[in-house]
């Protein structure tokens, strides 16, 4: 479904990403994790297409397709959702506005009808209540005013409307309280399944709790310096990062 | 005060066309032959402004004062030409004028409300003086303002709207100014008085259209004056064609206790100018003044606005906001004076302006003279481009670049259009914003 090799990024001339190898298979979630400046939101930015950061070297393909010839919204349309570690704020425009506009643009590339404010309404009535969202946000403008976690569960919420092929969560769970964290993860959960991908990049273990990857990554220095199973992440809550920089450092 | 540097033979065309004006008024009442001959006396010493003058620093009318614009002839517009100009859904009492003159056929100044009253300047010269009388000859000071001295001596008919006292005016009242297309330059010159008694409410809205690309010039004064207790809710809708120059200048005279609450929208004009001047010459008094404006190509729209606090306990709010595209120059001038008897008074101005291309351009000056001490006043301004942070998170969602900054335009202007109460105005508003924002964006670099 993905597969990204060599990647290297900058981003203000300074190399970022400095040869990163990952592929995600169908149906798998995979854990990038790292200490900060790693370069974690770094490949998620690249891979929805953030134009601040230029891509030097590599290639990433995603269901047989150059994943960075194509825009931001094309990617979007083709199945990849971002959820934002800071989702921005837009004042003027309307939640639910936004959210039918983006789900009518991957509707129609898709070939299938738009769906009107109606419709709209019903089939997001259900999502709501699974990530615990009051409908009243849906009349506010996106993201503004709204609470750490209500951004945060807004992302996923937008998420599990739009259904993606390949969810990168960047730090979804930083700033989050354990409820939340729980109520969060459910919705990443609820939308698992044989067709649907996941890269979580996360500084701490805690979120794998819930949201259980099978394959764990560790970035660091823009590398991948170590690759397992959920364990990995075990045992990088016991140690810290420290280890690997040591280890992973050429002799 | 700021001096007025005369352009005496820029003027040269204009003074002919006064002279012409005079020859051809005499059956007019002596009291308003006596306006318009002060008023052309005053235009005369003052001329056309320059670059020079402190208050058109910005703003170069020099095609203005060039081009030799002759009076608007007579044209007919099909009405269903003209009702592109109305605000759909709105029933209510309307007065059209093309060129400057009143259009009957176009017009249904018939009102349900009895003690308010729409006519004609002409008609009310002839029948009913006051209170025209009293606005055009007590206490007019042109000075720093030629281009209403010019109006005064010039204009041919306009809008007389009266509302009693303790009387609402239930439904809004519409006057359209049009202009067509003419063989040589041509210029008019509409005057409208709205005069609200005590306890009073009215709704006024205010388009400026042309047919077709029009270029001529149009000189525009409204005097509005709000009694004791009254409200007003006025919103004046600038929509002449990118080749038009318009010149056009609102004064409100806000009573005790009485509130108006203006939009101003402005999307027309190769040069526009509008200046909007609230006196709140009484206790208690509260306006607002709002603007919203767009520009693209080579266009300059330019809002100068001059909020009078004179007496205690008075409000002013003010937004102006302004979308500029192409190489458009967009200029704003908001004065706040607070006179020294005018305690606690309360004044807020905010002007903000989005600029959608490298070569646009904004002008934009606050003004706050305050003579009183236990007031309050802020101001802020900013000019910015458009937030690449939310356009990307828009596309990561799949609205593309185009609907995506479509989005984030809409919201920075309807900021200002949701603050109009009437909602098919408002929507009215919006869809001649969404109309314009294609050619606006088109302009852009992309990033």
């Amino acid at each position: 479904m993905l597969e990204i090799k060599n990647l290297r990024a900058s981003v203000g001339g300074k190399e970022i990403l400095k040869g990163i190898d990952l592929a995600v298979g169908r149906g798998e979630v995979h854990a990038v994790m790292g200490p900060n400046g790693s370069g974690k939101s770094t490949l998620a930015g690249v891979l929805a297409g953030r134009h601040e950061y230029e891509v030097t070297g590599g290639s990433v393909t995603y269901d047989g397709r150059d994943l960075l010839d194509l825009d931001p919204e094309e990617r979007a349309r083709a199945g990849v959702f971002l959820a934002f570690q800071y989702p921005v704020e837009i004042p003027g425009v309307n939640n639910a506005y936004f959210l039918r506009a983006a789900l009518n643009a991957i509707r129609k590339h898709r070939g299938e009808p738009e769906i009107d404010a109606m419709g709209f309404m019903a089939l997001i009535r259900d999502k709501l209540s699974l990530l615990g969202m009051d409908q009243a946000l849906m009349n506010r403008p996106v993201n503004d005013g709204f609470s750490g976690g209500e951004k945060k569960r807004n992302e996923i919420f937008q998420m599990a409307v739009l259904e993606p092929k390949l969810a990168i969560l960047d730090e979804t769970d930083s700033g989050l309280d354990i409820d939340a964290l729980k109520v969060v993860a459910g919705g990443v959960n609820a939308l698992r399944g044989p067709d649907r991908s996941a890269i979580v990049v996360t500084h701490y273990q805690r979120l794998l709790d819930y949201i259980v990857p099978d394959f764990v990554h560790v970035l660091s220095g823009g590398r991948i310096v170590r690759s397992g199973g959920k364990d990995l992440a075990l045992e990088l809550e016991d140690r810290g990062y420290g280890w690997l920089d040591t280890e992973a450092r050429p002799a | 005060m700021a001096t007025l540097t005369a352009s005496p033979t820029a003027a040269g065309h204009y003074a002919a066309a006064i002279e012409r004006a005079e020859r051809d008024r005499l059956h007019e009442p002596a009291w308003l032959r006596g306006a318009r001959r002060s008023a052309a006396e005053a235009f005369g010493r003052m001329g056309v402004p320059t670059v020079r003058d402190e208050e058109w620093r910005a703003t170069n009318v020099a095609p203005i004062a060039d081009t030799p614009f002759v009076p608007a002839p007579p044209a007919s517009v099909p009405a269903e030409e003209a009702a592109r100009f109305l605000v759909p859904g709105l029933a209510g009492p309307r007065l059209v004028f093309v060129n400057g003159r009143y259009a009957a056929e176009l017009s249904a100044p018939g009102v349900r409300s009895a003690g308010v009253a729409v006519s004609t300047i002409a008609d009310a010269i002839e029948h009913a003086p006051e209170p025209l009388e009293s606005c055009l000859t007590r206490h007019r000071d042109y000075a720093g303002h030629p281009f209403a001295a010019l109006n005064t001596a010039l204009f041919d008919d306009g809008a007389l709207v009266t509302v009693a006292d303790n009387t609402v005016a239930d439904e809004p009242i519409q006057l359209v100014f049009l202009s067509t297309v003419t063989s040589a330059p041509a210029m008019s010159a509409p005057r409208v008085l709205v005069w609200l008694g005590r306890n009073s409410h009215a709704t006024l809205i205010e388009t400026f259209g042309s047919l077709g690309p029009a270029s001529g010039f149009t000189n525009a004064v409204t005097d509005v004056v709000v009694g004791e207790g009254s409200v007003l809710d006025h919103c004046r809708v600038q929509r002449e064609s990118e080749s038009a120059f318009h010149v056009g200048r609102t004064e409100f005279r806000l009573g005790r206790s009485s509130r108006s609450s203006s939009h101003a929208v402005a999307l027309g004009g190769r040069i526009a100018r509008h200046d909007a001047l609230a006196v709140l010459g009484d206790e208690g008094a509260s306006c607002t003044l709002n603007g919203l404006y767009l520009a693209g190509g080579r266009q300059l729209i330019d809002n100068h606005t001059e909020i009078d606090h004179a007496r205690p306990h008075g409000t002013s709010h003010e937004l102006y906001k302004g979308i500029l595209g192409g190489r458009a120059r967009g200029v704003f001038n908001g004065r706040i004076r607070v006179r020294p008897d005018a305690q606690k008074t309360d004044a807020k101005q905010t002007n903000k302006a989005l600029l959608l291309s490298d070569e646009a351009q904004i002008n934009s000056k606050p003004q706050l003279e305050i003579f009183a001490n236990d007031v309050r006043c802020t101001h802020g301004a900013t000019v910015g481009q458009l937030n690449q942070d939310a356009l990307f998170y828009l596309r990561t969602r799949g609205i593309g670049l185009d609907d995506a900054r479509s989005l984030l335009v809409t919201a920075f202007a309807a900021d200002v259009t949701s603050r109009v109460g009437l909602e098919p105005l408002r929507a009215e508003l919006d869809r001649l914003l969404a109309a314009r924002l294609p050619g606006l964006l088109a302009g852009e670099v992309r990033r």
